[in-house]
């Protein structure tokens, strides 16, 4: 049960929120202009790391709000 | 045929090189060396475990084998395993406990009944044996089962897998272990893969905490570490990797007689040859490699359970694990060439994998010997991520596999 | 046999108990185990594999062969308290699940706290007591029913102790949890704790691990005779429950910690064994004032006698005895430490693994950190509690702590085996394994503990190996020659055995998933409606009459809405307020048509993909007020789409300015379908003006009903029939239903019949005729995707997979045999085709049904190049039979749309 810091409302138990997978991936400014491979990429393809990962996190019994935090994926020590 | 073999492998020394390096000695690693060996005869293969043979999540599995796939691509590679185990404790002298005992998928709501029905009759045009049990049929297949239409979510019916059952996981690892050793495979555990060589964009062999070991060619084979390993190779792999926890209870006289499945409330569990009730939860959502996840999973498995076997309430918890599982987008796996030359991937079975794992080394053991897909592994290529073709078996994996 | 006097059992209070249907009579106080013993009876089930005689070995959670069978398939005779008339029934390694259900109501409770103490033995108590005085919130858990832990055992510092627990008593903000275990720790500091019948989740700034030690055995020959006891649990049978297991002791030991067992019962030991050559000189003098005999540097060989030991052999001598007392050591309850992630290492100068670096926020103390002394564990105990105070915000002092005298432990000299029968040397008794077994594991070639555990089974019992593991460890580093063990199997949640039961908590029954329920449920309650679940929902399915089955309700429900009037309760769908004045612009780029321009007061369908392209959700969106929709979900997916809006909206754009809400259950909705639609709207909102000129199809206004009550009516329709549905506040909804009911004329209608009128109009679900693998462009709804804007999935049409000619095409089907129901689910196949497995396939039936209106059956599938074979036939084969359909256009009733234009 990890305890996920919301910015807006604390630190609250992980059953309050959803998790979002890898931060900071933009929807491409232009879909049709990637290459199948691009889109594809866009689609599927998504960091994985041992370690820290800036990660997203939606509060979603709580305030609602998406937020990003760095997490330590061996340890679930949350950095930041 | 016995049980506990005298002999189960040599601890080798890695040699300088080999034909075919596979990275990763857990059931998929260790089944593709046996293959090579016996099928192609390829036999100067080393296979590297970083850790103790099969310590991944062929340990840590619920052990539940079936075929009972949706898509044609997924039942004919399933399949191939389930006909692969029926002859495996023969084939490999070594009695791996199959148990065909039966493996039910329950439905609870007219919408599963649907995917059931779906599932049943792709299932028996495809070859793979498929029933579907009304409530009274169910009840009679599993009496502790409830059945009673005034639970939350009352079973509607059920799809029945007669030839699907269970194994000992471990057996099967060193069955296929020791089959392979004394083909003249080296398995060498402590041995942890830190980099590759390459020569252009082609790989010739790995780095090593214990040096270099060159390779004609290089199979992956490292299940929930498989995007960290792939990224020493600057291949990025459309994988994610999630803790998945299972338990088991202490040893009770037989109750349970075959295998229970149910997507809807998240629960499968079977009784294993010992009497221990085997469980398995649903996905921990977060990524992670601490082969451990939240007890509040646990806490909704067991709610979902004495939901379905009311008998189970007194039963114990005696340990609860965790294995990492690298899950895909469509749920289904990655067997096939990566963008770099002579280097392959066996990866994303999630929550699946110790069920193919015959026929995972048998087409992984072809791809590395021929260098092309078998037949049955051309669908699960990395390129249906760009093309779009893919292989959803979120309905058949779900929670589950 | 029960001694005299001494121990804490109350001897006013008689139990009476059975063991295997044998009466005999206990205390108040005694576990089952202590009073087994007090009763002379110290042989338990037999082992279970080998069905060797097997005695009690252990006083605590650690005990691998007292297993008996109450309501509970297996509990410990150790851990289990003793209550009148409680019946137990010896188990061989195997419990046996009953039948009759458990009347227990199991509760959970969350608690956040500042310090947690876990162990109430010396250390805990200290470190409870300095962390408690500081005022933190502390609550200090502790297994047994009664704090004290080892002190009780050694019957040291018991005024001391019990003032603390007074002490600890009245502090307002700390708790103490007896007879509570902490089984799980998890990441940060989440422990889970079990009660008897309650699971306790404290979340805790600062955890002190207080948890004190597990005394291991010693392997030698028939080393698992009834009579070999843990010395510590000798010493505990005695001195806490006044048991004596036997009367002419000796004691084997590798450490000094046996030596006190020794002292407590020295008229009745003869002989100390001690492994270590020079054991210390002030404890060997003490044995030998107490007429004690100290064979140092000398080791047990063998146990020797048949249902109980009779003797020992140490060397070429025989010393007769009829309980040995056993130490091998100890190990360092490191298993909650460790589960936190808490790094071990093994210490040669106390034979163990121990604590080496903490993860979490924690402190570990007293035995449990290897300090064997209890003036060092008193003093860890109080440093740390104060520490984890300060830590938290707190302040306080050290006390001064209780006289305990300074001893110094001498280390252990470990005796993994001996020379002598393999077979019949146990490591770990409840699996029958031995030294033997370890030796072919090793010799097989195994190397990891891991291995050899799983090769063994050693440690898989249930008591998990907390005797076995380490006695393990240690054949398996003298096997392999090894200079040191190499490290352990992993620890894992519980620490004990935790019931399913308790896991579940009250998450069962009615309160395992939440019903919900319209404002109308009671009326379909009344009227005889079976219902559907669907997600959390409760929606009618069909109203049966009596006499009726489902398929003559479906038609005649079907046939009201064809040709009279028939009404829905269509409260489920999910419904979202979308406001601000980006809006427009936001559903543009979510749905796959425009909504920025759509007028105020009209209403339009929409559909909604995932980025790949699938389908996800539809549903009509009407435009409020120009900074305001109306998005009307699914009935399952209502949450997902909320979830997907705010996503979108605060991750990818947070620059376009709109909220959302959930208002699902703010609206009750009744769609009144059917050629008289009108008439009953005539009757229920006579103000307004329905007629087809002046209330356009799509549109949409705010009125009030014939009582006043405010409604906004739409004029939309999934069954292709004329229809308004009337939105009321969800707490008018059950009065409004009434009214439009008290008209006479409507036949309610459920989920069923509401799939039948839309199949028949070629108008897919979500989720039936799709399955997360389908195109707007399968659907045929290519005039859905709009060809101007970007939205959410369009750049995925030109992958090279979604440009295929023989993509499945969603199509209709007519069997050949009008009375013919194809099966939902059944596969489709060419005529020619080979039935040779695998047999290639077109589709699959997504829906089918009987059709009042057609009056014959029909169905939706979705077909590989289906569009290209309209016209022509495919073949259902099904187990008994195989059913012909004609491919059709997926549209049957009423092509044109002039039904529901009228």
């Amino acid at each position: 049960m990890l305890l996920i810091p919301c910015p807006w409302c604390g630190d609250r138990d992980e059953t309050e929120f959803h998790y979002g997978g890898q931060a900071g991936v933009p929807y491409p400014e232009r879909p049709a202009d990637l290459s199948d491979e691009d889109w594809g990429r866009y689609l599927f393809v998504r960091d994985n790391p041992k370690g820290r990962f800036e990660e997203r996190w939606s509060h979603s019994a709580g305030c609602r709000r998406w937020f990003s935090i760095v997490r330590d994926t061996v340890s679930n020590e949350i950095v930041r | 045929m016995s049980e506990h073999p005298d002999r189960l492998w040599r601890n080798p020394e890695p040699r300088s090189g080999y034909d075919v390096v596979i990275v990763g000695g857990g059931g998929h690693g260790l089944a593709t060396a046996y293959y090579l060996a016996a099928n192609h005869g390829i036999r100067n293969v080393a296979v590297l475990e970083k850790g103790w043979l099969a310590g991944g999540n062929m340990a840590r599995n619920t052990t539940i084998i079936r075929s009972n796939y949706l898509w044609d691509e997924s039942a004919a590679i399933y399949e191939h395993a389930l006909k692969l185990w029926e002859g495996l404790s023969a084939e490999l002298d070594y009695d791996i406990l199959f148990s065909q005992r039966g493996v039910l998928n329950l439905a609870h709501t007219l919408q599963d009944v649907r995917e059931g029905t779906r599932r049943v009759n792709a299932n028996r045009l495809n070859g793979v044996d498929a029933e579907w049990l009304d409530p009274d049929e169910v009840q009679k297949f599993c009496p502790v089962v409830n059945t009673s239409p005034d639970v939350r979510y009352p079973v509607l019916g059920a799809t029945l897998q007669p030839r699907a059952g269970i194994a000992k996981h471990d057996h099967v690892a060193w069955a296929f272990a020791r089959k392979a050793d004394e083909l003249g495979v080296d398995l060498i555990q402590g041995c942890e893969v830190t980099g590759f060589l390459k020569q252009g964009n082609k790989v010739v062999g790995v780095e090593t905490n214990l040096g270099p070991i060159r390779a004609g060619r290089v199979g992956m084979a490292a299940a929930g570490h498989s995007s960290v390993l792939a990224s020493l190779a600057d291949v990025r792999l459309p994988v994610q990797s999630h803790p998945l926890q299972a338990l088991v209870s202490e040893l009770l006289e037989p109750v349970h007689p075959c295998v229970v499945m149910s997507n809807h409330v998240h629960v499968y569990v079977s009784q294993a040859h010992k009497g221990e009730l085997v469980m398995g939860a649903g996905i921990d959502p977060y990524n992670s490699y601490a082969q451990r996840g939240s007890v509040h999973v646990i806490e909704q498995q067991m709610a979902a359970a004495l939901e379905l076997f009311p008998i189970f309430a007194r039963a114990h918890v005696l340990r609860t694990w965790g294995g990492i599982v690298d899950v895909t987008p469509d749920a289904s796996p990655i067997i096939g060439p990566t963008p770099v030359d002579e280097l392959f991937v066996n990866c994303g079975w999630g929550t699946g994998g110790f069920k193919a794992t015959p026929a995972s080394g048998w087409t992984y053991a072809h791809t590395l010997a021929t260098g092309k897909a078998h037949p049955l592994n051309e669908p699960f290529a990395l390129e249906r991520f760009t093309t779009g073709a893919l292989i959803d078996e979120h309905g058949a994996a779900a929670v589950a596999h | 046999m029960r001694l005299p006097e001494g121990g804490r059992i109350d001897r006013t209070k008689p139990l009476r108990f059975t063991v295997d249907d044998i009466e005999y009579t206990g205390c108040a106080g005694d576990t089952l185990a202590s009073a087994m013993i007090a009763n002379g009876l110290l042989e338990v089930a037999p082992s279970a594999y080998r069905q060797r005689p097997r005695g009690i070995f252990a006083a605590g959670v650690d005990e691998p062969n007292a297993l008996v069978q109450l309501d509970d398939p297996m509990q410990l005779a150790t851990t289990t308290e003793l209550v009148d008339g409680l019946a137990a029934i010896l188990l061989s390694g195997k419990g046996r699940l009953i039948d009759t259900p458990d009347p227990t109501r199991y509760d959970k409770r969350n608690v956040h706290c500042d310090v947690l103490v876990v162990g109430g033995g010396p250390a805990g108590v200290a470190a409870a007591l300095t962390a408690g005085r500081t005022g933190a919130r502390v609550i200090l858990a502790d297994e047994q029913n009664e704090l004290g832990g080892g002190l009780l055992t050694e019957n040291r510092l018991l005024d001391w102790l019990a003032d603390a627990v007074d002490e600890l008593d009245a502090l307002d903000e700390t708790r103490i949890l007896t007879g509570t275990t902490a089984f799980g720790y998890y990441d940060q500091n989440f422990v889970a704790l079990a009660e008897k019948h309650r699971l306790w989740h404290v979340r805790a700034k600062r955890v002190v691990l207080a948890t004190g030690a597990h005394e291991r055995p010693l392997v030698f020959v028939d080393n698992d005779l009834p009579g070999i006891m843990l010395s510590s649990a000798v010493r505990q049978y005695v001195n806490r429950y006044a048991a004596l297991p036997g009367e002419n002791i000796v004691v084997a030991t590798t450490n000094d910690a046996a030596y006190g067992t020794a002292f407590d019962l020295a008229t009745r030991v003869s002989t100390i064994v001690d492994s270590r050559p020079e054991p210390p000189r002030e404890l060997v003098r003490r044995a030998q004032e107490l007429g004690i005999e100290v064979l140092a540097g000398a080791h047990v060989q063998q146990a020797l006698g048949t249902r109980r030991i009779g003797g020992v052999r140490v060397g070429d001598r025989q010393i007769a005895c009829d309980l040995l007392a056993v130490s091998g050591g100890w190990s360092p309850a490191v298993h909650l430490f460790s589960q936190s992630q808490g790094k071990i290492r093994y210490d040669e100068r106390v034979a163990a693994f121990v604590a080496d670096k903490s993860v979490q926020e924690q402190h570990i103390v007293g035995a449990a950190n290897a300090v064997y002394d209890l003036a060092g564990c008193l003093r860890e105990g109080f440093r740390a509690g104060l520490e984890a105070a300060k830590r938290t915000g707190f302040d306080g002092s050290l006390p001064e702590a209780p006289y305990a005298a300074t001893e110094t432990v001498a280390p252990p000299t470990p005796v993994w085996f001996v020379d002598g029968p393999e077979d019949r040397q146990f490591v770990d008794l409840q699996r029958d394994a031995t030294v033997a077994d370890v030796r072919r594991a090793t010799g097989a070639g195994m190397r990891s503990v891991e291995h050899v555990k799983r090769y063994t089974t050693i440690g898989t019992a249930h008591d998990q190996g907390k005797t076995a593991g380490f006695a393990a460890i240690g054949v398996i580093t003298q096997l392999l020659g090894a200079e040191a063990p190499q490290g352990t199997t992993t620890y894992r949640p519980p620490y004990t055995p935790v019931s399913f039961a308790l896991l579940a908590g009250r998450d069962r029954g009615e309160l395992h998933d939440p019903v919900r329920m319209t404002p109308m449920h009671d009326w379909h309650v009344r009227n005889g409606a079976l219902f559907e679940n669907v997600g959390q929902w409760k929606r009618p399915w069909y109203y049966p009459r009596p006499g009726e089955d489902r398929k003559t309700a479906v038609l005649r429900e079907c046939r009201a809405a064809r040709t009279s009037v028939a009404v829905m309760d269509a409260s489920t769908l999910g419904k979202i307020d979308i406001q601000g004045p980006d809006a427009g612009e936001f559903l543009n780029r979510m749905y796959t048509n425009a909504f920025a321009k759509l007028k105020v007061g009209h209403c339009r369908y929409g559909l909604l993909c995932r980025p790949d392209g699938m389908v996800f959700d539809d549903g009509v969106v009407m435009r409020v007020a120009e900074n305001r929709f109306l998005a009307t979900t699914t009935t399952g997916n209502a949450a997902a789409v909320l979830d997907w809006f705010e996503e979108w909206s605060q991750t990818e754009w947070p620059d376009l300015k709109v909220w959302f809400t959930s208002v699902t259950e703010q609206w009750a909705t009744i769609a009144v379908v059917g050629p008289q639609a009108r008439t009953v709207l005539s009757i229920v909102a006579p103000d307004v003006d329905c007629s087809a000129e002046s209330f356009e199809f799509m549109t949409f206004r705010d009125v009030r009903l014939a009582d006043g009550t405010p409604a906004r009516i739409a004029r939309v329709s999934f069954s292709g029939e004329l229809a308004f549905e009337i939105n009321v506040d969800g707490r008018h909804g059950a009065e409004v239903w009434n009214a439009v009911m008290a008209t006479g004329l409507p036949t309610p209608y459920g989920t069923e019949t509401m799939h039948v009128l839309r199949a028949e109009k070629g108008y897919v679900i979500v989720g039936q005729d799709t399955d997360g693998t389908v195109t707007p462009q399968d659907l045929g709804m290519e005039w859905i995707v709009s060809p101007r804007k970007d939205f959410v999935g369009k750049r995925s049409y030109r992958r090279p997979d979604a440009v295929r000619p023989d993509r499945k095409q969603l199509v209709g089907l007519l069997p050949v045999d009008p009375e013919d129901l194809l099966p939902e689910g059944a596969q489709l196949i060419a005529p020619d085709t080979s039935l040779a497995q695998p047999v290639p396939m077109l589709g699959h039936v997504t829906s089918s049904y009987h059709s009042a209106a057609l009056e014959r059956t029909f169905a939706l599938a979705l077909v590989k190049g289906g569009r290209q074979l309209i016209g022509q036939t495919v073949l259902a084969p099904l187990r008994d039979r195989t059913i012909a359909a004609t491919v059709t256009e997926p549209i049957f009733y009423d092509p044109e749309g002039t039904r529901r234009d009228g």
